[in-house]
């Protein structure tokens, strides 16, 4: 059985399609990544896996439950991440976590071990009896993941889980999840526009306004880009380009920094070829320096999507979207 | 069990935040003291003249000023809803394996317990303005004070439910909530009004709350006749319309609140 069966989600607001025929399965213990600029869809799909938003048309499976038709199977199979906070900052981190354990009816003995274990892994064993209103970001943030694990589930979704983090937090997190996956199986679905997020994940699905455009590897995903790049400065640029595209047929272009840039499928079998050709040929030309570099996600995306991953300005359309609708859904 | 658990813990969190809210406990205490000192002094001598000095006008407006504290604090329990929403905390629960059910009538009784406890701080007064009550008046009061609490956090959570802004609440809580308070008859004997002022005070919920506080608070300090021409309906007539509505307001809140957007 999979962990999550998405079966054509399609969700409406008014007129605006924001999530549009979405489908893909996840296999138990995967860490499946949603990547895509604000206002792709993500939240909004994330929000109809974990029954907070009924899909318009279509419908997914989680853990063998269907949204639809058996919220309450899937509130117990599944922990949450969300974006934005939601913590009860008016109690303190060890009140929020037990009135989570409550919610989920996690016996009380487990709920000792497991909160102060999390406490721990999260950084905040020492300041856990504080009010959450005096926190700081990052704190509220880890407090929410130590939350969404407190009732062991079966598949965890996190939406942006580590949106305005620093690095070593990020880090710290990502190992705990990691761990967290071997240890106990837990499949993992997450949302993120960030390219270095997304190299966790095992596959990953590439979604542009509410349409998914791929879904694969990460490592496969950047083969479709076409290969890697090279950069490389020479004693004598002009004559290192024109041997290259006669001798070897690859294209050059010229770099920002006075150097070449040459594109092809594998780099490391290919540079010991071109140092050859240029050393060997008439006139020998040195080479000054020379690098390789894999293609980034982000390469992918503007391959997959003919656009950057965009800023601030698609998700402000978005939320304007939304909440024009819910607007209306009040008003109705 | 899961469900009783979960309302368990919602009820829980409305105490324990209500506890640790001192200055709420404090502010909420400040309007009906407003209201009684100030302008229970200063209409006590009309008052006083139009019954032959057989009832203080404080006296009268007390049952008045125990209703308004369990009425606006019900109302302010059920705005925390809203600012749940707006903060997050709301999707925790939403998201939760409790009924929405189980959470809607948590809340109900989060909302009323707080509102007792705020109407029993008032009900502390009684002594100051010279009410002097037994024991099985207070058990009486106490349970008065909490049916009415759950009608009107009831009524709160029905419009809350679907509430998306804090501002949009307050609007419409001013909108109903003052007229709701001056035609309950708090201020004045709704006895010889004008038949529109009768009908309106006859659909409003806290006309019943009111009318049973004060049969209860002056059942002992003020002669029978006088009394007769202060109740609106016997007691129990009150209490049947009060558990009337609060059914009528939990079934619909509870519907709205476990509708899925």
């Amino acid at each position: 059985m999979q962990a999550i069966q998405a079966q054509k989600l399609v969700r409406k607001f008014g007129d605006f399609v924001a999530v549009d025929q979405v489908e893909f399965e996840v296999e138990q213990g995967e860490i499946f990544g949603f990547l895509g600029p604000n206002g792709a869809g993500k939240s909004t799909t994330i929000n109809m896996l974990c029954t907070m938003l009924r899909p318009t048309a279509g419908t997914a499976l989680i853990d063998g439950h269907d949204v639809t038709r058996d919220p309450a199977g899937v509130r117990q199979s599944i922990g949450i991440i969300f974006q934005d906070a939601s913590l009860d900052d008016r109690l303190s981190a060890r009140e929020n976590l037990w009135f989570h354990s409550m919610l989920y009816d996690v016996p009380r003995d487990v709920y000792e071990r497991r909160s102060a274990e999390l406490l721990q892994i999260v950084d905040l064993a020492d300041k856990a009896d504080g009010i959450v209103r005096t926190y700081s970001g990052g704190m509220k943030r880890r407090l929410e993941i130590a939350r969404g694990l407190l009732h062991h589930p079966k598949v965890l979704f996190l939406d942006e889980p580590t949106i305005g983090l620093d690095p070593q937090t990020r880090r710290h997190i990502w190992q705990y999840l990691l761990k967290l996956r071997a240890q106990e199986g837990v499949t993992m679905f997450m949302t993120t526009h960030y390219m270095e997020e997304a190299e966790h994940c095992d596959r990953i699905a590439v979604i542009d306004h509410g349409k998914l455009v791929a879904i694969d590897t990460p490592s496969a995903l950047k083969a479709r880009v076409g290969g890697d790049i090279i950069t490389v400065r020479t004693a004598d640029n002009a004559q290192a380009a024109a041997r290259l595209e006669t001798v070897a047929g690859v294209e050059t272009r010229p770099g920002p920094e006075g150097q070449l840039i040459l594109e092809t499928k594998s780099g490391d079998r290919f540079i010991p070829q071109m140092m050859e050709l240029l050393a060997r040929g008439t006139p020998a030309i040195a080479v000054e320096t020379i690098s390789v570099s894999r293609p980034t996600l982000e390469d992918v995306f503007i391959k997959l999507t003919g656009h950057a991953i965009r800023g601030a300005e698609a998700e402000s359309q978005m939320r304007t979207m939304m909440k024009m609708w819910r607007g209306a859904g009040t008003r109705r | 069990m899961k469900n009783l658990k979960g309302a368990y813990t919602i009820w829980y969190r409305d105490v324990l935040r209500f506890a640790r809210d001192r200055v709420r406990m404090v502010s909420a205490l400040g309007q009906p003291l407003l209201y009684l000192f100030v302008f229970g002094t200063g209409l006590a001598p009309a008052m006083s003249a139009q019954t032959g000095g057989a009832l203080d006008f404080r006296q009268f407006m007390f049952p008045g000023i125990l209703a308004m504290a369990v009425l606006f604090t019900a109302i302010f329990s059920a705005v925390s809803i809203v600012w749940d929403r707006e903060f997050g905390f709301l999707k925790e629960v939403m998201v939760a394996p409790v009924s929405r059910t189980a959470v809607a009538l948590g809340k109900v009784a989060g909302g009323a317990t707080v509102a007792v406890f705020q109407g029993i701080i008032v009900l502390i007064l009684a002594p100051v303005i010279g009410v002097k009550l037994g024991f099985d008046q207070i058990v009486m009061l106490i349970g008065l004070m909490l049916l009415l609490a759950i009608v009107m956090t009831s009524f709160g959570i029905l419009i809350a439910a679907r509430q998306r802004s804090m501002e949009a609440f307050q609007m419409m809580m001013q909108f109903l909530l003052m007229p709701m308070f001056f035609l309950s008859g708090a201020f004045f004997p709704l006895r010889g009004v004008p038949l529109w002022l009768s009908w309106l005070s006859r659909i409003d919920p806290v006309t019943y709350g009111v009318d049973s506080l004060r049969q209860q608070v002056l059942s002992r300090s003020v002669p029978a006749s006088l009394m007769a021409s202060l109740a609106l309906h016997p007691l129990a007539t009150d209490v049947v319309v009060m558990a009337a509505l609060a059914v009528a307001f939990i079934v619909p809140a509870v519907w709205q609140f476990g509708r899925q957007e």
